[in-house]
């Protein structure tokens, strides 16, 4: 019976093939529009590590300025102080740490084929690369000693070993930093997490580093602070000692904590150690620490942008106007082609069959608006590439959870803009349409 | 009002409900998307239309980063600026730490007391020397401007600040409030709480760099060459050497001194756009959503329309056997059309505020002015009619013998 009715409906198709174009192509608009910002949306807040975002914590204590918050909603700054890097550091009370923060410097490729260039670093501990399961193709991290005795060793990134050593395994080989000898211990594979969750603080949507230094080497090297860099007063005394020891944050502190019971734990940890700091004559605010997880924290710091949502919300309109549209022509379709149901109904098809009938044509073109939907939303992907240039490729691509949604959003839309139609079209009493003949 | 018929036409109309209703709500929802699109569009063309007080068209940037232990960044930027000040086609370069537009450089709180429980206003500093104002085409409004006397080396972890300062008309306004902003010449504020910076000069404008900052217009001048490792330098040309001067000027600084990495050579313009390049995106996506969608219903009218005529021939036929002129057959849709439409466009009217009125409330838009929504309510009255022109059309040439016929 199904395929009678794909039949009679690829022939009702055919019998106006312009009317039905026009509602494939108003669905596939609709849909276009709609998978274009869903996915922008939904890359924007996915969550970039999802085997343990909730284990993952960011770490925020609120050392401000005593008549001034660090934010109008009371919230406690987004970045610490060298001075709590360190001590958290020192104090290790989580399963996994790493206070991490940017920087940038040249770089002196051996040999004088490349140019020397400047490279984005970021400084880590070795709790980094473990902590966030970032992927390695050559090499790995580094162990605790490195942090320990201030080794001068560096992990590159894919990219950055491609361009330097044109991609081979260039583990122990050395480099030219800041005009430092490096050794290389290893070399990223492509890596590229959207939000670039572990530091949201100058854009969601930046390229990790170039390359990857201790953080133990940001005293000694004079690493400069890259990043924001914000300060409630100005550092006591003069050089990069007084900076480092000034109430000016620039750093993130992230903590791996398997159990509720650890983040307890390390709640009661910053609650002490606040009031240690206190007792110094630090951190004259009320206390505030927070220790969201990944999640949270991209929500609090608003990484899906206001012109996204808005995007998604004006589409999602269209979508409806879309199939308003639908309808509308639907309705006028089958209402016109009463004198055949009237027939078809006199010969002996039920009301049930008609309802299946016309179904099974709303959904043939439900079906056709998708698939060209998918092609308009690759279009409207591509588009957006191009206008908004330098953003992550993965923020403009199409998976299959994507394409199946698109698919099932046409049928869904369309089924739904073919109910009343056909149910008007089968509520035809056969009667009346007979006796005009 | 009796020729158009109104009263045949509602009864027609309701007749039919559902698809007049269908018409009606489409109408409604293209309205509201298009009056918040217009109304967001002319938000980010204000913001794009705001000038950063420099001579954008003939001024560009570049950057120089001496990267070897012996390289003396402080006798390579004063070697480099005299060499480009001498360059044919340069009217004026100056060594800065910021470059408005660019999104990076520094802000201070300075405030007329002194004292740490005071608050500040926050202000951009560009550091530049006695050439500041001339590259950045700034007009000095009163005072005067820095002489090289004044302009000192400002070490990477230096704290303290020069002893004067010159600000924009903004910044005076901003600062002394009750005073008119021409007082403000030789007063004194204060920088980091209680370090003294007496204002010698007041300039017209100059934005922060910034552009997504609340308080873009308030920017103040320091006279210092900054020391930090990588110089930036911004460089005016003569109308129409951009082009010339610009490939120039980098060749000169990678051949003087190979030790060094010369990069983001970039014109104010290409600056510009890049700065606002989502807001140029979303105006581009806004505009071609208004399009498409305008669009769309305007077929739809035309779609429904058309089987409208088609189911009613016989009708028409009727009418004009009796009588009724090919005119008002055309005049019985426009007409219908016309009534839809308002329905439409009245419920567009109200559901364009309201989605504004979340917009604001949740993403902290501007509200939509006023005339939008009648003008919205005009553009969808004429797209109605537009669109129902080519079905009406058809209607009125229906001949009146179809009358005769059965089918």
């Amino acid at each position: 019976m199904f395929s009678y009715y794909l039949k009679l409906a690829t022939i009702s198709i055919r019998r106006n093939p312009i009317l039905t174009a026009l509602m494939i192509l108003a669905i596939a608009l609709g849909i276009g529009a709609c998978m274009t910002t869903i996915t922008v949306n939904y890359v924007m807040s996915s969550d970039p590590i999802p085997q343990k975002s909730d284990q993952l914590h960011y770490v925020q204590v609120d050392n401000w300025d005593p008549n001034n918050p660090a934010n109008s909603d009371g919230s406690p700054p987004d970045q610490i102080t060298y001075t709590e890097a360190i001590n958290f550091m020192r104090d290790k009370k989580a399963f996994r740490q790493s206070a991490i923060a940017s920087s940038s410097g040249v770089v002196n490729p051996p040999g004088a084929e490349t140019k020397p260039f400047m490279s984005q670093i970021r400084i880590v501990y070795s709790d980094f690369f473990p902590m966030f399961e970032i992927p390695f193709l050559y090499g790995s991290g580094w162990p605790d000693s490195v942090d320990e005795n201030k080794e001068l060793v560096v992990v590159l990134s894919r990219q950055t070993n491609d361009q330097v050593f044109g991609g081979e395994d260039s583990v122990d080989r050395t480099l030219e930093i800041l005009g430092r000898e490096f050794r290389v211990v290893g070399v990223l594979d492509d890596y590229f997490p959207v939000p670039r969750f572990y530091d949201v603080t100058v854009g969601a949507l930046n390229k990790p580093e170039d390359l990857y230094m201790p953080f133990s080497l940001k005293e000694e090297l004079e690493l400069s602070p890259n990043g924001n860099v914000n300060c409630w007063k100005s550092p006591e005394g003069e050089g990069f000692k007084a900076f480092l020891q000034s109430e000016c944050i620039n750093y993130q502190m992230w903590v791996e904590l398997p159990t509720e019971s650890d983040k307890r734990e390390y709640e009661d940890y910053l609650y002490n150690y606040v009031t240690e700091q206190k007792a110094l004559g630090r951190f004259p605010r009320p206390m505030n620490n927070r220790l969201p997880n990944v999640m949270e924290w991209m929500e609090d710091q608003q990484v899906v942008e206001d012109d996204a949502q808005i995007l998604l919300w004006l589409s999602f309109m269209f979508l409806a106007v879309c199939l308003l549209n639908t309808i509308g022509l639907l309705l006028a379709k089958f209402v016109s082609r009463s004198a055949e149901i009237g027939l078809r109904r006199a010969v002996g098809a039920s009301k049930q069959d008609l309802f299946i009938q016309h179904l099974v044509e709303t959904g043939v073109i439900g079906i056709g608006g998708g698939v060209l939907g998918l092609l308009i939303a690759l279009l409207g992907l591509e588009g957006i590439k191009m206008l908004y240039g330098d953003i992550p490729e993965s923020l403009v691509q199409l998976d299959l959870t994507m394409m199946v949604v698109a698919l099932v959003l046409a049928l869904t839309a369309s089924m739904l803009a073919g109910l009343y139609p056909t149910w008007r079209a089968c509520s035809i009493a056969p009667a009346s349409q007979l006796k005009s003949q | 009002m009796n020729n158009l018929e109104i009263g045949p036409i509602l009864r027609a109309l309701m007749r039919n409900k559902v698809g007049a209703a269908l018409i009606a709500i489409q109408i409604a929802f293209t309205m509201t998307i298009i009056v918040n699109a217009i109304s967001i569009i002319q938000e980010r063309d204000r913001l794009m239309a705001r000038e950063s007080g420099l001579d954008e068209a003939n001024s560009f940037y570049i950057d120089s980063n001496g990267f070897t232990e012996d390289f003396n960044t402080q006798v390579s930027i004063t070697e480099d600026l005299d060499r480009i000040r001498r360059l044919p086609g340069v009217i004026s370069a100056v060594q800065t730490n910021a470059i408005p537009m660019s999104g990076s450089g520094w802000s201070m709180s300075l405030q007329i007391e002194p004292g740490a429980e005071l608050d500040g206003t926050d202000a951009a500093v560009y550091m530049v020397d006695e050439n500041g104002i001339e590259t950045m085409d700034l007009e000095l409004l009163a005072g005067e401007n820095f002489s090289p006397t004044d302009v000192r080396w400002r070490l990477p972890s230096q704290s303290d600040w020069p002893d004067k300062a010159i600000i924009t008309q903004a910044m005076a306004e901003a600062l002394f409030p009750d005073l008119g902003w021409q007082q403000a010449v030789g007063k004194t504020i204060y920088i980091q709480s209680d370090e003294p910076i007496i204002i010698s000069g007041i300039v017209d404008k100059l934005q922060a760099p910034w552009v997504g900052w609340s308080s873009l217009e308030l920017s103040v001048l320091t006279p210092e060459h900054p020391l930090f490792g990588s110089a930036r330098y911004l460089i005016r040309t003569e109308p129409g050497m951009l082009d010339r001067v610009m490939p120039n000027v980098e060749e000169l600084l990678v051949s003087t001194n190979p030790d060094r990495i010369v990069r983001n050579l970039t014109s104010m313009e290409d600056r510009r756009v890049e700065s606002y390049r989502e807001h140029g995106a979303m105006i581009t996506m806004l505009k071609l959503i208004m399009l498409v969608l305008t669009l769309v219903t305007a077929l739809g009218i035309v779609g429904l329309a058309s089987f409208s005529v088609n189911r009613r021939k016989k009708q028409i036929g009727i009418r004009r056997a009796l009588g009724a002129t090919q005119s008002a057959i055309l005049r019985h849709f426009m007409v219908e059309n016309f009534l839809i439409s308002t329905i439409g466009v009245l419920l567009g009217a109200a559901l364009a505020v309201g989605l504004n009125i979340v917009l604001v409330n949740q993403f902290s838009l501007t509200p939509i002015d006023w005339y939008l929504v009648p003008a919205g309510m005009i553009t969808l009255w004429i797209v109605g009619q537009l669109a129902v022109y080519g079905p009406a059309r058809r209607a009125a040439t229906i001949p009146p013998a179809t009358a005769t016929r059965t089918v």
